[in-house]
């Protein structure tokens, strides 16, 4: 797009009208976001994340205080009070939340930033004196139009996204994949739509305060996009998702760090947007999918199609708890690989138990993480974690694949697709490419599951089932272990 | 400020961004969500700032809106993140083995 003649006047009046900046504040800002880096920083190792966690507590207290000092405050009591609620609220959620229900949880949180993103771009909208990003006409300077709307639009995506993945997450919302006709047309259209208009909206003559209604149909078009977006995405696809709009809540706090001229938020912003985006780019190559097949969606709705004429009845061997405990205490070495069905049957806690006996008879228990195991990225260390399994005998995919030639047993409780060998062998599979552990190679398979209808997300029949090493103990995940533990015990 | 300073501080923000996320270990991706969210909400300071200023009531009530969703964010957040770190073990060498019935 040619820029105006009248926006390079603008572009060099944002910087006559820029703050007087005080370089204390501004030093001040900047420490607080070095702080939120070292705060991401102590998460390479379990060891010093909690020192990150008191960097990042840090940073921010001290941008918070940097702020009330340095801005003529007339109304104190209302913002200590709304800090008060808030801080209230959110301590609250975080002692009593269920760590099964984190990426629930996540999610609505991206929502309050997406939506908190989208209030203070309106509010400096409104009063564009109070953030200095008003020119000597009286309109709001070119720059900070299009930073205020990007950031209010990408706010509003952030929120919209975010409350659909909450619902979807929650079980208030069906997990499968809602396709609406032409979703593709609609959603081009919209994002189309959006981006004339923001154009629209930056070099409109009208710019004074509140002025151009053309910000609030932005807004609503960012809104309607958001949830168009990931309606549309099934339940698996989720680790995707979050990291996703994790990511965009990074940008829109970043945009609004443009308007105010502030670093902290800048830095702050940059970081939680990598973060986000590097944690989607891991979920997808960890499926062998693309980012884009993800987001246009309707994953699953269509696999189940194809693989269900080829679907045969075939032998398989059930076993029961007690044949389960028996091989179990037999093992030298086992390795459990838990899946997103461990989570909704609350099964860690048993599971933990269960490898707790099996290493008092000398039996090495080691458990194998597949990155999209789970609803978010990371979600099944979380709940190990939480069941007092330590970090240490946790692996991850490359690091412990090798190892199943060597295992006696692999116990796969809640996981289906990570484990199945088409994903290896068979080019016309959905899942065809995906990283999968090897189970095959271990000497016996212990397979948990609810019963021999489902064929986990993807919609794919998984050979596993028929191998002859394969035990297939059908039952809910945690009765199951519950009794194979008192079948040990016994 | 002018534009182009604080693009550059962006830019390299990404840069160190991208470089520091690719170190943190996997097992602590969940945490690194809920912190990354809790420290989004940086953007406090911008509602701090439209509530301050007695300019326009909409913006204030907009700007003291924002700060009770940045708080829920920050301080909801951070616990979380402390909950979730502080469950993080190592595993104690000489198993001290309970009597089990």
């Amino acid at each position: 797009m040619m820029l105006a003649p009248d926006t390079t006047v603008d572009l060099s009046l944002a910087a006559d009208a820029a703050h007087a900046v005080n370089p204390w504040v501004a030093l001040a800002y900047l420490v607080a976001g070095v702080l939120f880096i070292l705060a991401l920083r102590g998460l390479s190792s379990p060891a010093t994340s909690r020192r990150g966690n008191r960097y990042g507590m840090a940073g921010m207290g001290i941008a918070v205080v940097t702020t009330l000092v340095t801005h003529s405050i007339a109304s104190l009591p209302e913002i200590i009070g709304a800090i008060a609620i808030g801080g209230a609220i959110g301590f609250i959620i975080a002692r009593r939340i269920a760590m099964t229900a984190m990426p629930q949880l996540v999610a609505a949180f991206h929502s309050l930033v997406g939506l908190a993103a989208v209030l203070v771009a309106a509010a400096a909208f409104l009063n564009p004196a109070a953030f200095d990003i008003l020119g000597l006409d009286g309109n709001i300077l070119v720059v900070s139009r299009l930073e205020l709307m990007l950031g209010a639009a990408i706010g509003a995506i952030t929120f919209s996204g975010s409350v659909i993945a909450f619902l979807k997450l929650n079980g208030n919302m069906s997990g499968a994949a809602i396709l609406l006709p032409m979703r593709h047309w609609i959603n081009l259209g919209t994002l189309g739509g959006i981006l004339v208009l923001t154009a629209m909206f930056t070099h409109s003559p009208v710019g004074g305060p509140g002025e151009n209604p053309l910000f609030w149909v932005v807004l609503a078009l960012a809104f309607a996009i958001g949830f168009l977006l990931i309606i549309p995405i099934g339940g698996a696809d989720m680790p995707v998702v979050v990291s996703m709009l994790n990511s965009y809540s990074g940008w829109a706090a970043a945009a609004m760090g443009f308007t105010l001229h502030n670093t902290a938020m800048i830095i702050t912003g940059a970081l939680v947007g990598s973060s986000g985006a590097i944690l989607s780019y891991i979920m997808c190559r960890a499926m062998n999918r693309s980012f884009l097949s993800v987001i246009a969606g309707g994953f699953g709705a269509e696999a189940s199609s194809t693989g269900g004429e080829a679907r045969e009845q075939r032998p398989y061997k059930q076993g029961s708890a007690d044949d389960a405990a028996f091989m179990l205490k037999q093992a030298e070495s086992v390795i459990i690989i838990p899946g997103y069905g461990m989570a909704v049957a609350q099964a860690q806690h048993a599971l933990r138990e269960m490898g707790d006996l099996l290493k008092e008879e000398g039996v090495s228990v080691r458990y194998a993480i597949h990155p999209v195991a789970g609803r978010m990225p990371g979600h099944m260390n979380v709940l190990l974690a939480e069941a007092n399994v330590p970090y240490d005998d946790v692996f991850e995919l490359e690091d412990i694949n090798s190892e199943f030639a060597q295992a006696d047993v692999a116990f796969i409780i809640g996981a289906n697709d990570v484990v199945n060998p088409a994903a290896k062998t068979d080019k016309g599979s959905p899942i065809y490419g995906m990283p999968v552990f090897d189970v095959d190679k271990a000497k016996t398979v212990m397979f948990i599951k609810r019963s021999m209808g489902g064929v986990g997300y993807a919609g794919v029949d998984n050979d596993v089932f028929y191998m002859d090493q394969t035990m297939m103990l059908l039952a809910d995940a945690k009765k199951m272990v519950e009794e194979i533990n008192k079948a040990m015990s016994a | 400020m002018d534009f182009i300073s604080i693009l550059s501080i962006f830019v390299m923000a990404c840069f160190v961004g991208y470089y520091v996320v690719w170190s943190v270990t996997p097992a602590l991706h969940t945490p690194l969500m809920a912190v990354t969210n809790a420290i989004s909400s940086v953007i406090i300071v911008g509602a701090l700032v439209a509530s301050a200023e007695a300019g326009s009531p909409a913006a204030k009530w907009l700007g003291l809106a924002a700060v009770v969703l940045a708080s829920v964010n920050i301080f909801g957040g951070f616990a979380v993140t402390e909950r979730m770190l502080a469950m993080y073990k190592k595993k104690e060498r000489p198993a001290a083995k309970e009597p089990r019935t």
